[in-house]
């Protein structure tokens, strides 16, 4: 039986853990984007967070993404369904590369259009809202791009404590030695890591500010 | 704010001093008045405190001693987003916000202070044609327009809430000779006509002889002198003398103002 043959057959399967997988990378970028982009702002903006808030977002990207799943796995309520801890650890991988890129989009707004909007009396809010975010827009669109294709692969390991996506094909596939089951989970994974890297670049392109 | 009593100054300086948090003094000292219409040009080399002197008083800068009074009212008593948008800014690097037309630049504070948006639109037409821009352009974005246009769009972002004083920071520093002349000419004669309150801050004689009614001499975080144009050229102060003598000969050609 070949791949396609399989995928053809197990088309409602494979369409199921596609979903669960885009629910799990979905979710949890949005918290990553709800969580990230203040901190980003506030490290930006007081120097004196900068270093606290990526350092924390950094040591929680060495944590090996196995351990991190074992880990949350006995923490009450989270502990109680697969896919709110793997939604948990995904945010947090996915926190990084968010603060980073708000961090650097702010902090890369032209110093002088900065002075020209304080100088003409905008609030701080409106200086934010109208000119450093949407300057910093595509920098942290880039950044969000960077955590989805990370979090679609890093989804797959989700699979390892029950919380479904297109990580139950690999891990059936693995144990049982069937390269064909593995690649219908990997191949599939591959395309939605690959659209939302060219989707989200293109929404990037068109965003950066000339 | 109140309204200002005829022949009361617009901006008051008293006894006023700026450091660094550091403890560095970039300025101390400073007592300066400016007259309701007059422009005022701050003359003095980098590092002499000019800058820090006009970001006094939009308070972009607070004072560490003294006060600076606007229209009377002390500076650290106002409402300082009001203040702002009371005032002009126009800097050297322009800061024109790249991500809006050039239309929604000179719109925004109109904008922001909420006024419907028929009357945004013919303001934003009225300045094109008072700093000399086609009307086309406002359509346009930064990016898409020459330096002196871009500062064109700087001034007329300026004067679009029709404020009463004007802080222009080496606005024409950036620019070519040729540009840097007709946009200080236009200027001129559009101060003539506006009747506005002008600090300026600049470090070339010439363009100060030539737009200021006086000249405020400064170094080393103080100021020096205060002097007209013409009473500068002929003044026995050591540093006022020696600007005189660094731009030499160049300085025949200038139309001094009020003296043509």
């Amino acid at each position: 039986m070949n791949l396609f043959h399989f995928l053809a057959q197990n088309h409602e399967q494979v369409l199921e853990l596609t979903l669960e997988h885009l629910w799990l990378v979905g979710v949890s970028t949005l918290f990553a984007v709800l969580i990230g982009i203040p901190l980003g702002i506030v490290s930006a903006h007081w120097p004196v967070w900068n270093k606290p808030v990526l350092g924390a977002a950094n040591i929680i990207q060495t944590i090996p993404s196995l351990a991190l799943f074992g880990f949350l796995l006995p923490v009450p309520w989270l502990g109680d369904r697969a896919d709110r801890l793997a939604i948990l650890a995904l945010t947090l991988y996915a926190l990084l590369p968010v603060i980073r890129n708000t961090y650097t989009g702010i902090r890369g707004v032209d110093p002088a259009v900065v002075e020209a909007g304080r100088g003409m009396g905008l609030t701080d809010r409106q200086l934010l809202l109208q000119v450093e975010l949407p300057l910093a827009l595509s920098v942290i669109l880039s950044g969000v791009r960077v955590a989805v294709v990370a979090s679609v692969g890093l989804a797959t390991i989700a699979a390892a404590i029950g919380a479904g996506g297109l990580g139950e094909f690999i891990f059936r596939g693995l144990a049982m030695v069937n390269n064909q089951l593995i690649l219908a989970g990997a191949i599939p994974a591959a395309v939605l890591a690959l659209s939302a890297d060219f989707g989200l670049g293109w929404l990037e392109k068109r965003l950066r500010p000339r | 704010m109140e309204p200002n009593p005829a022949n009361s100054p617009v901006i008051e300086f008293r006894d006023v001093a700026y450091a660094l948090p550091t403890g560095q003094e970039l300025l101390s000292g400073l007592n300066l008045q400016v007259q309701p219409g007059e422009t005022l040009v701050l003359l003095g080399r980098s590092g002499s405190g000019k800058t820090t002197t006009l970001k006094l008083i939009n308070r972009l800068l607070t004072p560490t001693g003294g006060e600076v009074r606007v229209n009377g009212v002390p500076n650290a008593k106002a409402d300082v987003i009001r203040l702002r948008r009371s005032i002009g800014y126009v800097i050297q690097d322009v800061g024109l916000f790249p991500h809006f037309t050039v239309q929604r630049n000179i719109g925004l504070v109109p904008r922001i202070e909420g006024w419907p948006a028929e009357r945004i639109h013919r303001r934003v037409k009225e300045l094109l044609q008072l700093v000399g821009l086609e009307a086309p352009l406002a359509s346009r974005y930064p990016h898409q327009l020459s330096g002196g246009q871009r500062q064109r769009v700087g001034v007329a972002r300026a004067l679009a809430a029709n404020p009463a004083i004007l802080l222009m920071d080496e606005p024409f520093g950036a620019l070519d000779a040729l540009t840097r002349d007709q946009l200080q000419r236009e200027f001129h004669l559009l101060q003539q006509r506006l009747g506005k309150t002008v600090v300026f801050v600049t470090h070339d004689l010439r363009e100060a002889l030539r737009l200021g009614s006086r000249i405020a001499l400064m170094e080393a975080g103080k100021l020096v002198t205060v002097l007209s144009p013409t009473e500068f050229l002929r003044s026995s102060d050591p540093l006022a003398a020696a600007y005189v003598q660094a731009f030499g000969d160049g300085l025949d050609s200038v139309t001094i103002r009020g003296a043509s």
